[in-house]
């Protein structure tokens, strides 16, 4: 885990602590059970939720999964998030219908693909769409462009997801992520 | 062949506090035919996401049995998902499928389970504890206990027959029945 964790620091550029604030955020509001697909930007979110005993952690083959298991969450008591980067969220649309029928919250974290400096370019396409996306089913979405956001925002998210069953996205700028060279 | 609604029935008989969650599709008319109850969540879009609503469940109450009662439209959408429940090793969860090689509700198109695919060796190739493929009614009677303390997860292959029943439509509230659902297994905050 220790070298998950180095690779995600030279990744990111510097020892960036947004994914430790992320997690403290999870924490404060009782996030029980977060699903994921890998993306670079979240590995070390990803194995902070990992270690976390009461967290349980989900590897999903695919996003499209991830809906279904936060509406089980919802009728078991539990709060839960999704990590994903902006090319899963095209494959939600039709998952996501079944969190806005039965107003079943969700934070969703989104990684930012195909926007700045990405080294694939084929990215673009659904990194332009994932916002707009987002909002046709039926999210409130915030966007993070610089670290010092991501605590308040998060925060904020939760309040709304939690507090009203709606369902919250934040999406994190490819800029702010710093992605290396070469990273997925 | 078995008979669906017989053997969904024969499943659900004294069935006490058994979360029970349907996918889209006729597996969902089999089980209100035996009677609506709170603890029925009915999956009414997102095909495909039934077994993962299961999973989310199951984990979330560890201290509950789960049973997911679809068909094989709705697990063959979403094949990966029984992977991503035989990595979690849910003790409490069971999927039952009801195969019956065709999309019922639209028209009886095949489905890949009539030619190619055979959905219980999947289960078990992805970590299902425990494979069972009836071929018997009375067999129902046998599996039955296992839904309420087998050591999941679980996974009842059921090939039925094409016989055609009543279709018994129940709510489609959402948030009504995300809120009796809570309601009655004592999680409404």
């Amino acid at each position: 885990m220790a070298h998950a964790q180095d690779q995600s620091s030279q990744a990111n550029g510097s020892h960036a602590d947004w994914p430790d604030r992320i997690h403290a955020v999870f924490k404060k509001f009782n996030v029980r059970q977060v699903g994921h697909v890998p993306d670079t930007g979240h590995t070390r979110l990803i194995s902070l939720c990992a270690q976390d005993n009461e967290i349980t952690d989900v590897v999903l083959t695919s996003e499209a999964e991830g809906p279904g298991l936060v509406l089980g969450a919802t009728l078991g008591g539990e709060r839960a998030a999704l990590l994903m980067q902006s090319s899963g969220v095209g494959n939600c649309i039709n998952t996501f219908s079944i969190l806005q029928n039965c107003g079943a919250p969700i934070v969703l974290i989104v990684t930012m693909r195909g926007e700045f400096n990405d080294f694939n370019p084929w990215q673009r396409p659904m990194g332009k769409m994932t916002e707009e996306t987002l909002k046709l089913c039926g999210f409130h979405v915030y966007r993070v462009d610089e670290e010092k956001d991501v605590e308040p925002v998060l925060v904020a998210a939760c309040y709304m997801a939690f507090g009203g069953n709606f369902q919250v996205a934040v999406l994190l700028s490819q800029r702010m992520i710093n992605r290396m060279p070469g990273a997925h | 062949m078995l008979d669906r609604r017989d053997f969904v029935g024969r499943l659900l008989k004294d069935r006490g506090d058994l979360m029970v969650l349907t996918g889209l599709g006729t597996a969902t008319f089999d089980v209100a035919a035996q009677g609506d109850n709170p603890l029925n969540f009915y999956i009414w879009s997102g095909m495909g996401c039934t077994a993962m609503v299961g999973l989310g469940l199951a984990l979330a109450r560890p201290d509950r049995r789960v049973a997911v009662i679809t068909g094989d439209g709705d697990v063959l959408m979403a094949l990966g998902s029984l992977a991503t429940i035989g990595s979690q090793q849910p003790k409490n969860l069971s999927i039952v499928c009801i195969d019956n090689a065709v999309y019922a509700a639209t028209g009886m198109q095949p489905t890949a389970t009539g030619t190619a695919c055979d959905l219980a060796a999947t289960a078990r190739s992805c970590g299902f504890t425990q494979v069972m493929a009836p071929t018997d009614i009375a067999e129902a009677d046998t599996l039955r206990p296992l839904l309420h303390s087998g050591q999941g997860p679980l996974f009842i292959h059921a090939r039925v027959g094409t016989q055609k029943h009543e279709r018994i439509i129940p709510t489609r509230d959402g948030y009504g029945m995300k809120y009796r659902f809570l309601e009655a297994s004592g999680k409404r905050s």
